[in-house]
């Protein structure tokens, strides 16, 4: 374990907007789905802040409220069964929870788009893809149908699709997984939103594509400096495109960190976990490492922390304290910016 | 001559997957969900028999005049069942033999599929309409909406239609077609409504109506544009193989008399022949075949046309 690192080098994440603020703030949010075997809470107390033209990646396993925290933002949540008990959603420092529907939806798609993870789902079987990207400009800014289709072969070339003129008239299910992805892209894309919300946007497309995809959401992020919240349970595509990582677990925030810092020196075991699970060339022959048991059932959400029955450091406090969101220092006591970890032991686990 | 009868199951369909197309400029072919029903329907035998059928119907519910130059009212008594059958006699009014008031069978037969057909039509548009309408809303919006639509579509499940259709005509002393038509249509959407129902909740929960709404969609716009073009499939088959349905019943409520008045009518004709069945069959038996062709026909053709539609029938 080499846990001596300079940390001073790596770009820490800034939280303030230009306006003073950040674009999107979720404070102490919590979500809980009632169900006819009781309450599951999905969402238990998430705080997380994203920037104009910063990148939040979003980490975790399914079912640790990652996609729930997102639908929450957009406002997509099924309600019933869904609840949001507590906390706010702030949108340019407005709470967007307390809202009028109507001035919520003119949000949805103008300043905040979101990219789905199965596009051949997401977009409708029946309309030709120019149709659905002409839809936005014609609901949003009224544009005539011509007007409309030439903007759609325009954003169809933004997200370089070949022979977008041709294509326009296509229905989805022509085009394939990659290019899918690129239109739901275009689609988030089209008003110039503020901030956009991708919901595991690569995990349908195979590896080669998955590159393709970052790489262009990434570019398109950076020309337009949106905010972008990235949803994923995959540490490798994280990597390269977020400035900053949040590591959620049965709805909490265990770690955040800036992105780098987690992989040299995850401060919760859990992180720690994960990390460790990805195969590596240099440990070729040796048994892969793996989390022990599986993730909560939310219904019974361990008392304490969550994670304490897969810990491997697990001590008797970890069963009856639920561990706030620490600030991490290092072994000086000279704050690390950015960085937090929801662990009782997280000193032993980064230093140790 | 094809095309009006295959515009109303393959019209609506593929008409709604393209018309997003703006029209014209399209190189590619893109290939919509109904046009591979198109596809399907045109090697389908039992399709082209049904539509054929169906054309031939059509043509004498527009233009009887076409088939026959015997005014069907014209009465001969002269004729009086004694006119049986001659089968030779291809296009003549004793074709088919004369009936008790001396009048053509044929020309009677002919003339009667209008009432049939108009009937049919109209019920299966207005069916469609106020049951797509209620199925939509509940499917929807749910909840409570939900509760009262789906127990009023049951309550209106446990009336007969043909009992309905009775008690609601005899408050009307005058019945044309169109009192025949409103009977019908208030006692036979149900079936529409619980397909839309089914169809709209099914398509509310896929993830484009989600992706539509995180992008700023509202109620209306879902609902018609997103959820409405994908729910035509199911809703269409169902209103093709009732459209059968409506015209029997149309005959049986004649034949028991609170059908239409004065008007000629296969069920009509049906209901005045059975006295005298034994004596001259062809007097019933001719109209009965007709109409008994004409509701298989529109069976048939719900039948292909749910075959095309549904993929895994392929």
């Amino acid at each position: 374990m080499t846990t001596i690192e300079k940390t001073g080098a790596e770009p820490s994440a800034r939280v303030e907007d230009a306006d003073g603020g950040p674009l999107l703030e979720v404070r102490d949010l919590h979500v809980e789905f009632h169900t006819r075997d009781g309450v599951a809470k999905a969402v238990n107390g998430v705080n997380y802040s994203v920037s104009a033209g910063e990148t939040l990646a979003v980490l975790g396993e399914s079912g640790s409220g990652k996609s729930v925290t997102a639908q929450a933002i957009m406002g997509i949540l099924d309600m019933p069964p869904g609840k949001i008990p507590q906390g706010e959603i702030l949108f340019r420092g407005e709470d967007m929870l307390t809202m009028a529907p109507e001035e919520r939806r003119k949000i949805r798609g103008r300043r905040i788009a979101m990219i789905f993870q199965d596009a051949l789902s997401a977009l409708n079987p029946v309309l030709s893809v120019g149709y659905q990207l002409g839809e936005m400009f014609r609901v949003h800014q009224g544009l005539s149908k011509k007007d409309a289709k030439a903007k759609a072969i325009e954003l169809m070339e933004r997200v370089r699709i070949p022979a977008a003129k041709e294509r326009v008239g296509d229905y989805p299910h022509q085009f394939s997984g990659g290019m899918r992805q690129r239109i739901m892209i275009a689609m988030a894309l089209a008003l110039e939103p503020d901030l956009i919300i991708a919901d595991e946007p690569t995990t349908a497309l195979d590896v080669t594509v998955q590159a393709q995809v970052m790489d262009l959401l990434a570019e398109l992020q950076r020309e337009y400096n949106m905010g972008l919240i990235l949803i994923t349970h995959d540490l490798g595509v994280v990597a390269d495109v977020a400035d900053k990582i949040a590591v959620m677990y049965a709805g909490r925030i265990v770690e955040t960190a800036p992105v780098h810092e987690l992989y040299k020196r995850p401060a919760h075991p859990y992180t720690k976990g994960l990390l460790d699970s990805i195969p590596r060339l240099d440990h070729k022959g040796q048994e892969l490492y793996a989390i022990k048991g599986l993730p909560p059932n939310l219904l019974k959400i361990p008392t304490g922390c969550a994670f304490n029955p897969r810990c491997p450091k697990a001590q008797d406090i970890c069963t009856t304290e639920v561990p706030a969101l620490a600030a991490v220092a290092e072994q000086d006591g000279t704050e690390l910016p950015g960085r937090g970890s929801a662990c009782h032991f997280w000193k032993e686990t980064i230093h140790g | 001559m094809l095309n009006p009868t295959q515009a109303p199951e393959a019209g609506p369909v593929s008409a709604a997957a393209e018309a997003p197309l703006p029209g014209g400029s399209e190189i590619t072919k893109a290939r919509s969900l109904g046009q591979d029903a198109w596809r399907e329907l045109r090697s389908n035998p039992i399709f082209w028999v049904s539509a054929v059928l169906l054309v031939l119907f059509l043509l004498m519910a527009a233009v009887p005049s076409l088939f026959t130059s015997t005014d069907p009212g014209h009465a001969d008594l002269r004729n009086h069942y004694l006119g049986k059958p001659e089968w030779g006699h291809f296009f003549q009014p004793d074709w088919f033999g004369y009936n008790g008031q001396g009048q053509s069978v044929y020309a009677r037969t002919i003339y009667g599929a209008r009432a049939s057909v108009i009937i049919g039509f109209c019920v299966t548009l207005g069916v469609t309409l106020v049951g797509g309408v209620i199925g939509m809303f509940a499917g929807y919006f749910g909840g409570l909406l939900d509760t009262l639509l789906s127990r009023l579509t049951d309550i209106f499940f446990g009336i007969p239609l043909l009992l309905g259709g009775m008690v609601l005509l005899q408050a009307f002393t005058h019945r044309t077609i169109w009192t025949v038509v409103l009977a019908l249509a208030t006692f036979g959407w149900m079936p529409l409504a619980r397909v839309m129902r089914g169809a709209v909740i099914t398509q509310k929960q896929a993830d484009f109506v989600t992706a539509a709404r995180a992008l700023g969609a509202g109620t209306t716009r879902i609902l018609l544009r997103h959820i409405l073009p994908n729910t035509l499939a199911p809703v269409i088959v169902v209103a093709t193989i009732a459209l059968g349905g409506f015209v029997s019943t149309e005959a049986t409520l004649s034949y028991l008399g609170i059908g239409l008045q004065s008007t000629v009518s296969w069920g009509v004709d049906i209901s005045d022949a059975q006295n005298v069945l034994r004596d001259a069959p062809h007097v019933l038996l001719v109209p009965a075949s007709f109409l008994s062709l004409t509701v298989l026909s529109f069976i048939l053709l719900g039948d292909a046309v749910r075959d095309a539609f549904d993929p895994k029938l392929r």
